[in-house]
């Protein structure tokens, strides 16, 4: 009993040194701004992979340029957290809410709360799952189905000429998960079309290198001819492409590869050749996050939906966007 | 047990506790024959073997290692659920290292690396195992603690991100090879042998399969149960930190959220498949193994028959429970009986007694 009320006591301590931090952080460079700042309370999900980390920094960098105080709270996977954090925002009177929700729903009553005291709610990256759309007023994030299709349409254009068939497998994302759903989806509408394109073997990878390895080293074996290879993440592909050279051949080359997200490693690889084309997925949308707040503030209309900014890299982009790459 | 233990009848079906995972093991094995003809063939490629049956030995290889201290400490009765979290920590920390070092490919720093990562394992070994021996806190809590807070800690020393290092002789570990064998099927066949000539050859088997039998009992004939039972723990974690090692080495890469997740579960089902009782008391290395292989067979087979992602669960689930209901004694002798019953019935009465002792 006393070791759980410890842990909660600690759990509480974090979360009021995190939230400390960031208010702190933000009256820093308030002064400037003589009370007429905007003030944003933003509830971050936890810091549980680089992808994250790069989209945390890229809100508190963008919050900083924009002259918007952050007031930042780190839910470490945990909606508990993070339902306090946006209680605490509501008791601050912050004039927008953000966040990215750990889970889908359960935040109703939370949002009902914000709503009552009339601060707008913004969600990033993630959605909600409520019956009431007046509970929030944009949701600002990347569209996983778009992010699959982009992959298969390169896929139809670098094989227009091809009139053999083009044997596919696919290393899907951790099963049931919306990118890796979406992002099946995405890219089996984009090759539908033409029945030249089969996807012989499709497994999920739970988005990590060591099962990418693992599920491609057992294609390999069992696939008499693969050529392309469709990872759901960087990561599965980074260890696809170890399997692959394990096996004596050559990644990029013998077996084509596209993949989804566009980390720094994997930008590595493709400038070594060895990944033939990178959806991004991307996490810096700190820059927009903060041009939706202003909007809402000013009592602008804003879209339901807002879609990040995403590119895609070929294997020259890539090398040149290498240098620059935060993540 | 009971008391039909010492009837020689039964003596025969606990002889074959290694038997039964073994037919299960070759049906998998054989049921991917179906669907991939040359599922068997080696080649020489590179160098060094390459073939399915070599990806399963060096995929299981890990949960080999960490079923191995699992197995001991089942044995004393008890259970560590922080392998997986020990897993993590000791790849983050020898990649960390790698990665921080000026000559990350020197043989030095890689060895350094292995200090660390299994001086650390052995710190949280001995964690486990005083609370568990000296604290009397039950072994289930004492390592769910680790457990939940070591994956924290793993997440805390790679900073939440994927550390990548580019070490030759630290991929040697888990992805190299030595005489045309991947070199972790070796570190853990030479693990595993040790261990079986450590617990077979000495007193130390029959003293820890005592402890977990009746500790009671084995206190009173003079036994130290509790430097016993601290140092499965320290035994098990340091298995964890070596299959750590070779999980991050693998892919030359620390991922502390991801690495060893859930392997704890699949090392106590390894134990269960091999027949050693979580009850404590009497172990079996070799059925751990043949458990250990027997899950890593089943991902291979997912793999291999395209079996889709979102039965996966379901079809491993329903090969488990096959298995565990072929080993347990109880079942196989129900099933046997009724055999027995509908023969006995159809032939004549004189036949009855050598089905009898067939049936057993």
């Amino acid at each position: 009993m006393s070791k759980r009320a410890a842990a909660a006591l600690v759990a509480g301590a974090m979360v009021a040194v995190l939230t400390a931090c960031g208010s702190g952080g933000g009256s820093g460079s308030a002064d400037k701004g003589s009370g007429h700042k905007l003030v944003v309370g933003f509830s971050q999900v936890g810091a549980e992979s680089g992808w994250r980390t790069a989209n945390t920094k890229s809100i508190q960098e963008s919050a900083k340029k924009a002259g918007v105080e952050l007031k930042f709270s780190d839910a470490q996977q945990k909606q508990e957290n993070q339902i306090k954090a946006i209680r605490s925002f509501i008791q601050q009177k912050v004039d927008v809410i953000a966040f990215s929700p750990v889970v889908e729903s359960g935040w109703d009553t939370v949002l009902k709360e914000a709503k009552d005291a009339h601060i707008p709610v913004i969600l990033t990256d993630r959605a909600v799952d409520s019956k009431d759309e007046s509970l929030y007023v944009s949701f600002l994030g990347s569209d996983f189905v778009e992010e699959g299709k982009k992959a298969g349409d390169w896929l139809v254009k670098e094989y227009a000429a091809t009139s053999g068939d083009v044997n596919i497998v696919q290393l899907e994302g951790t099963t049931g998960s919306a990118p890796a759903n979406d992002r099946k989806s995405g890219f089996a509408d984009a090759v539908k079309g033409e029945p030249k394109f089969k996807v012989v073997a499709s497994q999920t990878g739970d988005f990590t290198r060591a099962k990418g390895k693992e599920v491609m080293q057992a294609f390999l074996k069992s696939q008499p001819k693969i050529d392309v290879l469709y990872a759901h993440n960087d990561d599965m592909a980074l260890g696809a492409i170890q399997a692959i050279e394990e096996a004596g051949k050559k990644p990029g080359t013998d077996i084509k590869i596209v993949s989804v997200d566009g980390v720094k490693d994997a930008f590595t690889a493709m400038s070594q050749g060895k990944i033939n084309y990178d959806v991004e997925c991307n996490p810096l949308l700190g820059d927009q996050l903060m041009e939706l707040v202003k909007k809402v503030k000013a009592g602008e209309s804003v879209p339901r939906r807002i879609k990040t900014e995403e590119g895609t890299f070929t294997p020259e982009q890539a090398a040149a966007a290498l240098p620059n790459r935060q993540y | 047990m009971s008391t039909a233990t010492a009837t020689s009848p039964v003596r025969a079906v606990t002889r074959s506790r290694l038997f039964w995972p073994a037919v299960v093991l070759v049906v998998l094995l054989l049921a991917n024959l179906a669907f991939t003809p040359d599922f068997f063939a080696l080649h020489l490629r590179g160098g060094h073997l390459y073939g399915s049956l070599i990806d399963i030995l060096h995929f299981g290889a890990p949960l080999i290692l960490v079923s191995l201290g699992m197995t001991l400490v089942i044995a004393t009765g008890g259970i560590d659920l922080s392998v997986g979290s020990t897993v993590a920590i000791s790849g983050a920390l020898a990649c960390l290292h790698i990665s921080e070092s000026t000559d990350p490919g020197s043989l030095a720093t890689v060895l350094t690396a292995l200090g660390i990562a299994l001086g650390t394992a052995l710190v949280l070994g001995a964690v486990n195992g005083l609370l568990v021996a000296k604290a009397g806190v039950q072994p289930i809590i004492a390592t769910l603690i680790l457990m939940v807070a070591g994956r924290g800690v793993a997440q805390l020393i790679t900073d939440g991100q994927i550390i990548t290092v580019t070490s030759d002789p630290y991929k040697m570990i888990g992805g190299g090879y030595w005489l045309t064998m991947p070199f972790a099927i070796l570190l853990s066949a030479l693990v595993v042998l040790a261990t079986v000539l450590l617990t077979r050859s000495t007193a130390l088997g029959l003293l820890l399969e005592s402890v977990g039998g009746n500790p009671v009992a084995s206190r009173l004939v003079g036994i130290r149960a509790m430097r016993l039972v601290a140092l499965v723990y320290v035994f098990s974690a340091l298995c964890a930190a070596l299959a750590g090692l070779m999980v991050s080495s693998n892919v030359s890469a620390a991922d502390g959220n991801n690495a060893g997740l859930w392997i704890e579960l699949d090392a106590i089902l390894a134990v269960v498949l091999g027949g050693t009782s979580l009850n404590g008391g009497r172990f079996s290395i070799g059925g751990t193994v043949l458990g250990a292989l027997i899950i890593q067979t089943l991902s291979t087979t997912v793999y291999t028959i395209g079996i889709p992602p979102e039965t996966t669960l379901v079809f491993k689930a329903f090969v488990v429970i096959v298995v565990c209901l072929i080993q347990s004694p109880v079942f196989r002798a129900k099933f046997a009986a009724r055999g027995a019953r509908t023969r006995r019935t159809t032939r004549s009465h004189t036949a009855a007694p050598t089905n009898r002792e067939v049936g057993a």
